[in-house]
């Protein structure tokens, strides 16, 4: 131990002071924080009567956490979320585990069956749940919604568009490229203002579209660009010699790509699709500049309650955990995914 | 001859071609009738000359004379160049903060490198609208008011009106240059040995930087009443902007820089080891030059990437190019088609641009041969 | 300074570990100013580890090295000072692919020894004549085949003008025609009277040059001889078999 100490933090005088120097910035910068946002903070109550001010007022927190999960759903109907939450799970559970690509098909079916059922929950209007209309949705469960639509929509679109791009007919790849290359090129902000005011436009006789809907189909043809990319890197890794060998043994196009190159050019690519689903998932936030209320949207709204003025450090505070704590999962699970042995390395030869 | 398939057989890939061409032009065609109808249902006329219009409104903030009276033309190109003064500044800023960091994680020092890695690991998973958001809600919106003011010395005040700078007068910002003209030729000068011309133009350096740095050559902000006059003022949205844009890019740029120095093979560093350089020589002239070819693609589309967010602006009201122009033109216009393709096309283009200035930096490199 | 009456190398019972492995497992050496050393042994058996610790490439986590009399201490500045003496050849060369030959050989003299950047090139292209590819000053390294790389990388440490050079397995990365090239530089630079440790599996090399040859098994020194007794009539049985290994082809 203490040689660890001497070789890591005092391998010679300059070194040593720079991290006693460090250690005591640290604890300067540290302490008041840790005092704010634990020591001295209230976490039990109703009002900001209950906050004596000292610290953190997390009773800002609290007091509103079912708005900031749910949004405006009824709360007597709040259960169909926690339902569809767990059904999510248990049906993308699958997708992390060891075995999952040697049978893809079943997995992603029944990933996709899971989704419906999530999206039949949610919605209601069947099977005697009421209906809840999309307005009221918000909060996290907007957030996933988002998030999880916009990946389960990119990612088959990302792949057939990088199919398009390194394709043999020059219309279709010249249509992928101008798409993929226009909505890489500009800002997400735009592709939901042009979703937001420009869709509507476009349906025949000014029929109403779901404003969530608008923005679902924006989210998800920004995110099947960069998908797009990310997937044409992992074809661009595969050696000639194994289109050859799917053709030599008869294999059509379309079979050769679903049995032999997409699943080694996916595994490949594993980080820069969990990269390009951590980007999507943040960039769900946006989606309040066109009036959604996803969990920063709904803590940005709770922070203009004349009763609760001025609890903005704690509002973002938590929105941030909560942000961090997914996105940081997500990038930790890739790096789990890529260690593993035999995913991604036994076809790089 | 990559793929023999389904769509190598001429006569099936021109009915493909066809198809898919014909099937484009039908859905492109429908969609500009829906709209021309839905236009014509609502009233509004489609073209450019609404640009011509008096734009009717103000902007807090903008780099050339704008009033009520401007055209909406003019309001893009306020929008415009506050949008590239934020990439700009956020560029410069993130990269220098980025290599930092990104060299902090490689540090020897275990205390160092952790600081290091927890800022990249913290900053990049939070999304950056919710760092905007903490930024300007957070911190400068609750700053003490003007008479509160955080301050530096007398030359840099901080309150919850924005920041307020001490700025050269303009006879200061000439000393300034004729002080760096000055100081390249003393640079120049020592390089080829030549000690007489070096000696005068350092005199000359001294004197205009001194000059400079005296308190006659600045106009220094000045409480006046309520609020700050004097010197220059940056709007607390850019303050917030430009803080946001370049801690959140610069947690990139991090990892950009760590992974180009670990790219460079071990035996050079050893090499320049054996050779006796010292740490910053050996970063100067064996890794970085090394390193930097892997860096600098990556690094550029973090630059476009800050150039597009700095479009979040909307979002905490700084008049950038989507916030004056997507947002308050179109909502006065209704203009919506022409102003969101103009809007597009800026971004698109300046994205265009870079990518093609990309491809000639990796082609001169290409050229060189020099493989690594 | 040191003078020639102090041992241009003292290792005194360096133990270098690996987690587990043990590199170099208690290793005493003695290196006389202007005595040229091999040093050979079986692959894993810390040969390089050996010539790495002497400048302070790889650290030694027991025991004590000094150089010309001065202790390596893991401080910055007595490595750096210790690796102005001491110079150091790879086995896969190392250049810098950036720079051209002249850049390679330049670098560390000017920016670490403050010569004159014109002297400095004189030096190197006396350098690259000596080692007789003067024509490839300009050229960048990998338009260079692998032996004249490798003597590139000889005038780069030679350009230092050190008292000690290490050579880590010089030959094991080139193509068999092109070993006889960069030998016959070391046998010529052997002549000059400059301390040097080489390790090496080419046994030629230790006949041409070596006063000593030291042959190392599972990081410890069997056994130490000149090359003649080494060769002819070993002691030890692990040496007898590591020569009859490398000798019967």
């Amino acid at each position: 131990m203490t040689g660890w100490l001497r070789v890591r933090l005092f391998p010679g005088p300059v070194n040593g002071v720079v991290s006693v120097l460090l250690l005591a910035a640290i604890v300067w910068a540290m302490a008041p924080v840790v005092d704010w946002a634990f020591i001295s903070a209230d976490w039990f109550g109703t009002t900001r009567a209950d906050c004596s001010g000292a610290g953190a007022c997390w009773v800002f927190v609290t007091a509103r956490i079912g708005q900031f999960l749910y949004g405006f759903y009824p709360e007597t109907e709040r259960w169909r979320v926690d339902v569809a939450a767990l059904c999510l799970a248990l049906g993308l559970a699958p997708l992390f585990m060891a075995r999952a690509m040697r049978g893809p098909g079943l997995v992603f079916g029944l990933a996709f069956g899971a989704l419906v059922l999530c999206g039949m929950l949610l919605i209601g209007g069947a099977f005697g749940l009421p209906y809840v209309p999309t307005r009221r949705w918000g909060g996290l469960m907007l957030t996933l919604v988002v998030a999880v639509v916009g990946i389960a929509a990119s990612f088959p679109l990302g792949i057939l568009l990088a199919l398009g791009r390194r394709s043999r007919l020059p219309v279709l790849r010249g249509l992928c490229v101008a798409f993929i290359e226009l909505w890489r090129g500009v800002p997400l902000i735009t592709v939901l203002f042009m979703a937001s005011v420009m869709l509507p436009l476009f349906l025949p006789g000014g029929a109403e579209m779901d404003k969530l809907l608008r923005a679902l189909i924006g989210v998800s043809l920004f995110a099947a660009a960069y998908m797009a990319e990310v997937v044409r890197g992992g074809l661009q890794a595969i050696p000639v010699g194994q289109y050859e060998a799917a053709s030599a043994l008869g294999l059509g196009y379309w079979r050769s790509h679903a049995l032999v190159i997409l699943p080694q050019a996916l595994r490949h690519v594993v980080p820069g699709i969990v990269n390009t689903i951590i980007g999507l998932f943040k960039d769900t936030t946006l989606v309040l500049v066109i009036g959604l209320f996803d969990l920063l949207g709904m803590v940005q709204a709770a922070l203009t309650d004349p009763n609760w003025l001025g609890y903005s450090l704690e509002g973002y505070v938590f929105a941030g955990v909560m942000f961090w704590a997914f996105c940081f999962s997500m990038s930790r699970l890739s790096l789990r995914f890529e260690r593993r042995p035999g995913v991604g390395q036994e076809d790089t030869a | 001859m990559r793929r023999r398939s389904a769509d190598g057989h001429a006569p099936a890939a021109f009915l493909w071609q066809a198809l898919i061409l014909i099937a484009v032009l039908a859905g492109g065609a429908a969609l500009v009738f829906n709209t021309l109808d839905n236009l014509a249902a609502r009233g509004i006329s489609s073209g450019f000359g609404f640009l011509d219009d008096a734009a009717g409104f103000g902007v807090t903030m903008s780099l050339i004379p704008f009033d009520e009276t401007a055209s909406f033309a003019r309001a893009f190109v306020v929008g415009l160049l506050n949008t590239l003064l934020v990439s700009v500044l956020g560029v410069a800023l993130a990269t220098v903060l980025g290599v930092a960091v990104g060299l902090a994680r490689l540090s020897p020092n275990w205390l160092l490198a952790r600081i290091a890695g927890a800022y990249v690991e913290t900053l990049r998973n939070i999304p950056l609208l919710l760092q905007i958001f903490f930024w300007y809600f957070a911190v400068l919106r609750t700053l003490p008011a003007p008479r509160g003011s955080y301050a530096l010395g007398e030359v840099a005040f901080l309150n919850n009106r924005g920041l307020y700078l001490a700025w050269p007068e303009a006879a200061a910002g000439w000393a300034l240059a004729i002080g760096l003209c000055a100081a390249v030729a003393v640079a120049w000068s020592l390089r080829r040995g030549r000690r007489g011309p070096a000696a005068g133009a350092a005199l000359v350096t001294l004197a205009a930087l001194g000059w400079v740095f005296s308190a006659a050559a600045w106009e220094r902000p000045q409480l006046a009443g309520f609020n700050f006059t004097g010197g220059v003022t940056l709007i607390p949205e850019f303050v917030a902007l430009v803080v946001a844009l370049s801690t959140y890019t610069a947690a990139f740029i991090a990892e950009i820089v760590r992974a180009g120095v670990q790219a460079v093979p071990k035996g050079q560093v050893e090499a320049a080891d054996a050779l006796g350089l010292n740490p910053a020589q050996k970063l100067r002239f064996v890794i970085a030059p090394q390193a930097l070819r892997v860096i600098v693609p990556p690094l550029t589309s973090q630059y476009l990437n800050l150039t597009k967010n700095s479009s979040l602006a909307a979002a905490i009201a700084y008049p950038d190019l989507v916030s004056v122009f997507a947002g308050t033109v179109l909502n006065i216009t209704g203009q919506a088609i022409e102003v969101i393709a103009i809007t597009m096309a800026v971004y698109l283009s300046i994205s265009l641009g870079i990518a093609a200035l990309m491809g000639g930096y990796n082609r001169a490199f290409a050229l060189r041969g020099a493989a690594s | 300074m040191s003078d020639a009456s102090i041992p241009a190398i003292v290792m005194e019972g360096v133990i270098r570990r690996f987690g587990a492995f043990t590199a170099l497992d208690g290793v005493d050496l003695t290196v006389a100013q202007g005595e040229r050393i091999v040093v050979c042994g079986p692959s894993g058996s810390g040969k390089s580890t050996l010539v790495r610790c002497i400048n302070g490439l790889e650290r030694h986590d027991e025991g004590t090295i000094a150089v010309n009399g001065v202790q390596l201490d893991g401080l910055p500045r007595t490595m750096q000072r210790i690796r102005r003496d001491v110079g150091m050849v790879f086995q896969q060369f190392n250049l810098f692919p950036h720079m051209t030959v002249l850049e390679n050989l330049c670098l560390a003299p000017v920016k670490v020894a403050g010569v004159p950047s014109a002297e400095a090139e004189s030096r190197a292209r006396t350098l690259l004549a000596r080692v007789r590819i003067p024509e490839q000053a300009d050229k960048y390294p990998s338009s260079l085949s692998g032996g004249q790389q490798q003597r590139v990388a000889i005038a780069r440490a030679l350009c230092m003008e050190p008292r000690i050079m290490l050579f880590d397995e010089p030959t094991s990365a080139l193509d068999p025609e092109m070993i006889g090239e960069v030998l016959d530089v070391i046998v010529e630079l052997a002549g000059d009277g400059m301390t040097m440790i080489c390790v090496t599996h080419e046994m030629g090399l230790a006949r041409a040059m070596a006063d000593r040859v030291v042959f190392l098994d599972a990081g410890r020194i069997v056994e130490q001889a000149p090359p003649e007794r080494f060769f002819s009539a070993p002691e030890s049985e692990r040496t007898r078999q590591f020569l009859a290994r490398i000798l019967r082809h």
